[in-house]
């Protein structure tokens, strides 16, 4: 079964992929990070991406979003070949990630973190009445207890400021929002948050790539999982077929215990 | 007092905050590390409390229009100085750049007979033109500023050697309109109190709208009481300032452009996107640039007004000493210009500070220069006090980063 894909879907049939990766290799010196990956992202579909540490996970997140560029391969953005030359590029493009550090500035209060690179502006000057309040919903939505949206990031919990990652990245809608760890810095109730607010972006139609290790957590909310080991694609699950023991090994390259599998 | 428009948590966050007090709050902005520009006020008014005390000759009327007067050209330099900080940069320079751009003035004015407006722009473009020489090669070839500035202070210190030839020295004429408006242009009183009333009324009105807005929006507000104080508050600093320089010569328009381009900055930093950005690389420079910021071309822009107000402050000590020397923009004026920004507050490790920090850490220093001058102590002691100044001051920085860090 590996690498197969699901047969018979029973849900709604993915169309074309919104953002698709063929080929690509990204090297650091002389690391091959990644090497001739092809990824879909689908529409309405959470893709999770699961790996061992230094599989090339966070650098497929970073080329997903455009904070790195491929050395070989292309990106396809509704089929059309694309360059990304920066995450900003890639978010006036309508994908957006939540990154690994989370990338807040520490010395920015919430507000100026949500808006950084995309304020509000009233003539010259910014807006800070319409961010200040839209911040407050957004968070709202997200059900965040954040104490002050002027407080500075670096006064806030680990949870806190991966709620404004999160905000940050939903602003503006994209259409294809990458989680590169979103659980590693949080405890058993703030998981179950993001995962539920990534099963609310899937039904509100967005393509949501998630990044991690812990294949565990992902279960409960990915559609697909794609096994990433040592830079290359090491098998692509359905994931209501897949069992923890397939991902396992798929992920640390040991064989298949397709005997005992049988026997369940 | 909120509708029930407003999301949940930000209904929360408005009772707390009606149930806190003023003591409340100070502790927690104490605890935070936010106090600002509070610590460096109170230290000035301590130092001139002192120097006023064993001399009550340093808070006559006169002696403080000269030292407003003396703050102005190193002032423009510091505030300059407060921008590349803010980036997270540094500029050594500033002293030469200022120097040589005293020394294009006196060239094109004196020598070459060019109208006194031209060879003010040539000094000002000079100073366009490094600093945005340091901003290609800082961002594109990741050259650390520390050592890329000092060479810079080098080359350009050689120029300026260069530019002001074998004499060494150019005297600009004492009947020019440059020198006459550096060195004798005052604000005329009426003027002044004009400026005073315009200023206070633009700030209030400026405030009242802020704050309708917000209470449309449903969002914490400062409240009335507050705002009336410091209403007040600005409007007895300024009248004060201007009814007791009055007494004297009064305020210098040099004193005037100072403190205007302080407010503009101030205004851009805060309120602008360039301002945000600026902050934003400062603070944390992946995640700016992951955030979709301009990294290069915010850093370049610190730098080019960097080097541009350092040229316009070498402008204006030209003109008031009515001269460029070799030893205009020396080896002081950069140590002050940089001194004056970090004990005004502004950080040296990037992302914290304000353009006031360089109004407030330039009247510290002047004042100690000032004062120290006025009890009859040498350079030696000036050179000693303001050095321990300036250890205080980075020793605050440095303790208040660490306590947020941890």
């Amino acid at each position: 079964m590996t690498g197969a894909p699901p047969e018979d879907p029973p849900g709604p049939v993915p169309a074309a992929a919104v953002h698709a990766l063929r080929g690509v290799s990204k090297n650091f010196g002389g690391v091959r990070a990644l090497v001739d990956v092809d990824l879909d992202v689908h529409d309405h579909e959470v893709l999770a991406v699961v790996g061992d540490n230094g599989a090339g996970k966070s650098t497929l997140a970073g080329v997903i979003a455009g904070a790195y560029r491929p050395d070989a391969g292309r990106l396809l953005l509704d089929g059309a070949p694309v360059v990304l030359g920066s995450p900003g590029e890639a978010r006036t493009r309508g994908i957006a990630a939540v990154f690994q550090d989370l990338a807040l500035c520490d010395n920015l209060d919430v507000v100026e973190n949500l808006f950084l690179g995309h304020e509000s502006t009233r003539g010259a000057l910014l807006d800070e009445v319409t961010m200040e309040r839209q911040a407050w919903e957004l968070l709202g939505q997200l059900g965040a207890t954040v104490p002050s949206v002027r407080q500075p990031v670096r006064t806030l919990s680990g949870g806190q400021r991966q709620v404004v990652a999160v905000a940050r990245a939903l602003l503006g809608s994209p259409r294809v929002v990458v989680f590169d760890e979103p659980t590693a810095s949080l405890g058993i109730r703030q998981t179950a948050e993001v995962l539920n607010l990534v099963e609310r972006l899937r039904e509100r139609g967005h393509a949501v790539v998630l990044i991690s290790h812990q294949a565990t957590d992902l279960q409960a909310v990915a559609d697909r999982f794609v096994v990433l080991r040592l830079g290359r694609v090491g098998g692509e699950f359905d994931a209501r077929a897949v069992g923890y023991e397939d991902l396992l090994a798929a992920m640390t390259g040991a064989a298949l215990p397709t005997d005992r599998k049988s026997s369940r | 007092m909120t509708s029930p428009t407003a999301p949940a948590p930000l209904r929360a966050h408005l009772a707390a905050l009606e149930s806190e007090s003023p003591w409340e709050r100070l502790v927690r902005r104490l605890r935070d590390g936010e106090l600002g520009m509070l610590p460096i006020v109170a230290a000035l008014v301590l130092i001139w409390v002192v120097l006023g005390v064993i001399n009550p000759a340093f808070l006559s009327a006169e002696n403080l229009v000269n030292l407003t007067l003396q703050s102005a050209p190193t002032g423009v330099i510091a505030l300059g100085v407060v921008l590349v900080l803010l980036v997270g940069q540094i500029d050594l320079s500033v002293g030469s750049v200022s120097g040589l751009a005293a020394a294009v003035v006196a060239v094109t004015t004196v020598l070459l007979d060019w109208p006194v407006a031209v060879g003010i722009l040539a000094a000002l473009a000079v100073g366009v033109v490094v600093g945005l020489g340091y901003g290609v090669l800082a961002t594109r070839l990741g050259l650390p500023s520390f050592v890329l500035t000092l060479a810079g202070l080098l080359v350009l210190a050689g120029v300026q050697l260069r530019v002001l030839g074998p004499r060494g020295s150019i005297n600009l004429p004492f009947e020019s309109w440059f020198v006459q408006v550096v060195q004798q242009g005052f604000l005329s009183q009426t003027l002044a109190w004009v400026v005073v009333v315009g200023v206070v009324v633009v700030v209030t009105v400026l405030q009242l709208v802020e704050r309708g807005r917000r209470v449309r929006a449903d969002l914490p507000r400062v409240s009335v009481t507050r705002l009336v104080l410091r209403t007040t508050a600005l409007a007895a600093v300024l009248s004060v300032t201007v009814a007791y320089l009055g007494t004297a010569r009064g305020v210098g328009y040099t004193v005037v452009l100072f403190v205007a381009l302080v407010v503009v900055v101030d205004v851009l930093l805060r309120r602008t996107r360039w301002g945000r950005s600026v902050r934003a690389v400062g603070g944390d420079r992946r995640s700016a640039l992951l955030a979709g910021v301009a990294v290069r071309r915010t850093m370049v822009s610190c730098f080019v007004a960097c080097s541009t107000f350092a040229a316009l402050g070498g402008v204006l000590a030209a003109g008031r000493l009515a001269a460029a020397n070799q030893g205009t923009g020396g080896a002081e004026t950069y140590l002050t210009a940089i001194a004056a920004a970090v004990i005004g507050g502004t950080s040296l490790f990037g992302g914290r500070g304000s353009a006031w920090s360089a109004l407030v850490g330039v009247l510290v220093i002047t004042s100690i220069a000032n004062g120290l001058t006025l009890l009859n102590l040498d350079t030696a002691v000036r050179y000693v006090v303001t050095g321990v100044v300036l250890a205080l001051a980075i020793t605050v920085d440095t303790l208040v980063r660490g306590r947020r860090e941890i």
